[in-house]
């Protein structure tokens, strides 16, 4: 059975995630921002089969909370085999491209509240010599575009943390996980019109879940991410900075 | 507003429709300034589950259980869960659903908006005869629960509602015990309607499941022959050798060529189908699934009708052997054989859905390649015979029946749209409901 605490358990990605340790037995810490969000989410984790469902609120931008969460969660779990960090906002760029108190706010959702709690995580995994710190980050954060390079900044930086912070990790035998989605059909993107690139939540919910378990280091999720970005990327700053992106 | 084909299982409906969600069920319904519908897993064949113009709200998102008394069977779900998660969650805990279409692939909301029928329609009835109670939400954000003692017109508006009512969020349903996951059934040949009505009159009494695959080309003496099958739940664990379960899930991964299925191929397959079995009674057991939902291990099989796509129709007549040879006359002399057809006795277990389609009588389920206007003239004439015996049509089916016919299949349409909500619209709705 496994002690599986998932940071943003509202997002449709974590969810689909969560279910697949529900059914396997898991014990599950869910932290979100809306308790009754979270209680909908408990609820369906423990028909699934999850052994306990814990549920704590917690804003995330408020990083002075973050130890008090982690400490709650050992508290109640004993110890923590998995932490998974989901939370996330996509702003509209046009809307705040122009002020940096919204920039900043972005940053803080999706940048610095993860590197605050990577780092308080890192503190508890690393004497503990085991487990696994999945993380989203986004394709987003591997090239900068005009149509969200806010949100793309934000990634870039939870990538290259993720990445050092693996490198440092790999010592201690605890496994850092970069999680790349590309396009997820969910609340975040629901205004979004939908093509066939567009993977659901229970797709890439079930590519983490098996990354998870095969200790990987980097997924692009669906997989054939990780060739648009390879393209993506190879197209000289020259041409890109012209293109429409 | 952006094109979409295929947005329903027949294949031939294109529509231009904003596709929106609910994600969250203590959520209000998204904002739209035109008029929505619900829309589930699109397993519907024609246009009742499509807003060509209009909103549809993706009813999938809502996909989570609530909660599972295992001792009593009573599970609660939101609305977008599908019948196969749900059967995942409880055939190991011995509870099996009340009442299932032929594909597991539908929503809960989609299932009780259809007031979707069974094999043992004559034993319990419908689906909606089974649910206990749902939370309805109207586009004013009001949310009535809905059950037969709390806003029963409500209840029984959107029992078979086709999705107009509002928007179901949440339901529950009374589960049915099973003792395990196998199914004794047993297939007879059978050669004629007479025998086939006696083998229907004498199984209802001892078998939970009953229904008939019908050779539609057969004519003369052998109108109706087929093969009749019936079943029961495994009373006990089966030891010794266990019934496999193909596990294939192949899917048609293209289109097929229009015309690939022609009478020929039809042909073929009623031969092929009615000849693989030498003995006149064969008994097995079967796997649930391979016994209710035979087309569910081929993905995406309607793709196999071609880019035309394809029409079913399906109808409920008067147990009177006059209406049915009609109807058996009439297809066999269009050589337009159906590909499927499948034949059923429905019981007299009353749906509380005011429009619900299931009723007491003999129930067709039949297939049509879409051939264009031969096609159609041949529903048109199997729909002369069905209102003549004062049957249905079933909606849930039905891209192509007239307003004319609609209301004289269901005559209280008109007491139903009272309930219908101010917001909501469906294509089939405005093509049923068009002045005469
Ligand atoms: C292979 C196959 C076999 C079938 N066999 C049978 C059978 O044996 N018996 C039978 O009865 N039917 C059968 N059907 C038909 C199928 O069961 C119904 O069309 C069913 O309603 C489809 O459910 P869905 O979730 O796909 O809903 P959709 O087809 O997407 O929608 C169906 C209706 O439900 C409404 N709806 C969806 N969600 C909600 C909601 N949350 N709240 C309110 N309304 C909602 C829609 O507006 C629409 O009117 C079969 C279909 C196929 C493809
Ligand atoms: N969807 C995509 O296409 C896509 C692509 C690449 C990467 N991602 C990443 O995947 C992750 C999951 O997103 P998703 O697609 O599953 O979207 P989602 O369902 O909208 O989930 C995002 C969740 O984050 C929560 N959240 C936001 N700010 C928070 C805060 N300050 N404190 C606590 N919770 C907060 C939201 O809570 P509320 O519901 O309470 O607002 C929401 O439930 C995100 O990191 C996202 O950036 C998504």
């Amino acid at each position: 059975m496994k002690n599986v605490l998932i940071i943003g358990a509202t997002s449709a990605i974590a969810h689909a995630t969560a279910r697949l340790y529900a059914q396997h037995g898991a014990q599950l810490y869910l932290i979100g921002r809306n308790k009754e969000k979270l209680d909908i989410n408990a609820s369906d984790l423990q028909v699934l089969g999850a052994s306990s469902v814990f549920v704590d609120v917690v804003d995330l931008d408020d990083v002075s909370a973050h130890q008090g969460l982690i400490d709650r969660c050992i508290n109640q779990l004993n110890s923590i085999d998995i932490a998974l960090i989901a939370h996330g906002t996509l702003a509209d760029q046009a809307e705040i491209q122009t002020s940096y108190e919204k920039t900043l706010e972005a940053l803080t959702t999706n940048g610095l509240s993860y590197l605050s709690l990577l780092t308080r995580l890192a503190n508890y995994f690393e004497p503990q010599r085991k487990g696994t710190i999945a993380v989203i980050s986004s394709v987003a954060g591997d090239r900068g575009r005009q149509s969200n390079y806010i949100y793309g900044t934000a990634k870039a930086a939870v990538s290259t943390f993720t990445q050092g912070l693996r490198n440092r990790l790999a010592k201690s035998g605890v496994n850092v996980l970069t999680i790349k989605p590309g396009f997820v059909d969910t609340p975040m993107t629901a205004d979004f019109d939908k093509s066939a690139l567009w993977a659901s939540p229970e797709k890439v919910g079930a590519e983490i879940f098996e990354a998870i378990k095969r200790g990987k280091d980097i997924i692009y999720t669906p997989f054939f991410w990780r060739y648009i970005m390879i393209v993506i990327k190879s197209i000289p700053e020259i041409l890109f900075k012209k293109l429409n992106l | 507003m952006t094109k979409r084909k295929n947005l329903s299982w027949g294949r031939f409906n294109d529509v231009e429709v904003k596709i929106q969600s609910l994600n969250w069920r203590n959520q209000n319904l998204p904002i739209s300034e035109e008029k929505q519908l619900p829309y589930g897993n699109g397993r519907s064949y024609g246009d009742s589950c499509l807003n060509d113009q209009g909103s549809m709200i993706d009813g999938k998102k809502l996909n989570r259980f609530i909660s599972f008394d295992r001792q009593n069977g009573l599970l609660k779900v939101e609305a977008g869960v599908m019948l196969s998660d749900i059967l995942a969650l409880t055939v190991p805990n011995g509870w099996f659903l009340p009442a299932t279409p032929g594909t597991k692939f539908v929503t809960v909301g989609g299932a009780i908006a259809n007031d979707v029928h069974g094999k043992n329609h004559h034993v319990t009835g419908t689906f909606g005869c089974n649910i206990t109670q749902f939370e309805l939400l109207r586009s004013d954000g009001q949310r009535l629960l809905c059950s037969p003692t709390e806003n029963k017109d409500y209840f029984s508006a959107s029992i078979g509602g086709l999705g107009l009512t509002g928007m179901i969020t949440w339901a529950e349903l009374k589960l049915k015990r099973i003792q395990s996951p196998y199914i004794d059934c047993e297939s007879i040949k059978y050669n004629s309607l007479n025998e086939f009505m006696s083998l229907s009159e004498e199984s209802a009494a001892q078998y939970e499941y009953t229904v008939a695959w019908v050779d539609c080309l057969a004519t003369g003496d052998q109108l109706g022959k087929g093969h009749f099958i019936r079943g029961n739940h495994t009373g006990s664990i089966i030891t010794g050798k266990q019934p496999s379960l193909s596990q294939s899930n192949l899917s048609v991964p293209f289109s097929f060529p229009n015309g690939v299925l022609n009478g020929l191929t039809v042909n073929m397959f009623n031969t092929l189908y009615f000849n693989r079995q030498f003995a006149r009674t064969k008994e097995f057991v079967s796997h649930y699934d391979p016994f209710f939902y035979p087309l569910d291990s081929i993905l995406d099989w309607n793709r196999i009708y071609g880019s035309k796509g394809f029409f079913q129709y399906q109808c409920v007549v008067p147990k009177n052997d006059q209406a049915m040879r009609e109807i058996m006359h009439s297809i066999a002399d269009a050589k337009m054989g159906s590909f499927l057809t499948v034949l059923k006795e429905f019981g007299d277990v009353e749906s509380p859905g005011m429009l619900s389609f299931p009723r007491k009588g003999m129930t067709f389920a039949l297939d049509f390649p879409n051939q264009g206007p031969r096609t159609l003239a041949l529903l048109e004439r199997l729909d002369d015979i069905v209102k003549e015996a004062k049957g249905a049509v079933y909606p849930a089916k039905d891209a192509r029946m007239s307003a004319e016919s609609f209301q004289q299949y269901y005559p209280n349409w008109k007491a139903f749209s009272e309930y219908i909500d101010p917001h909501f619209s469906s294509s089939f709705w405005r093509r049923v409901t068009a002045p005469i």
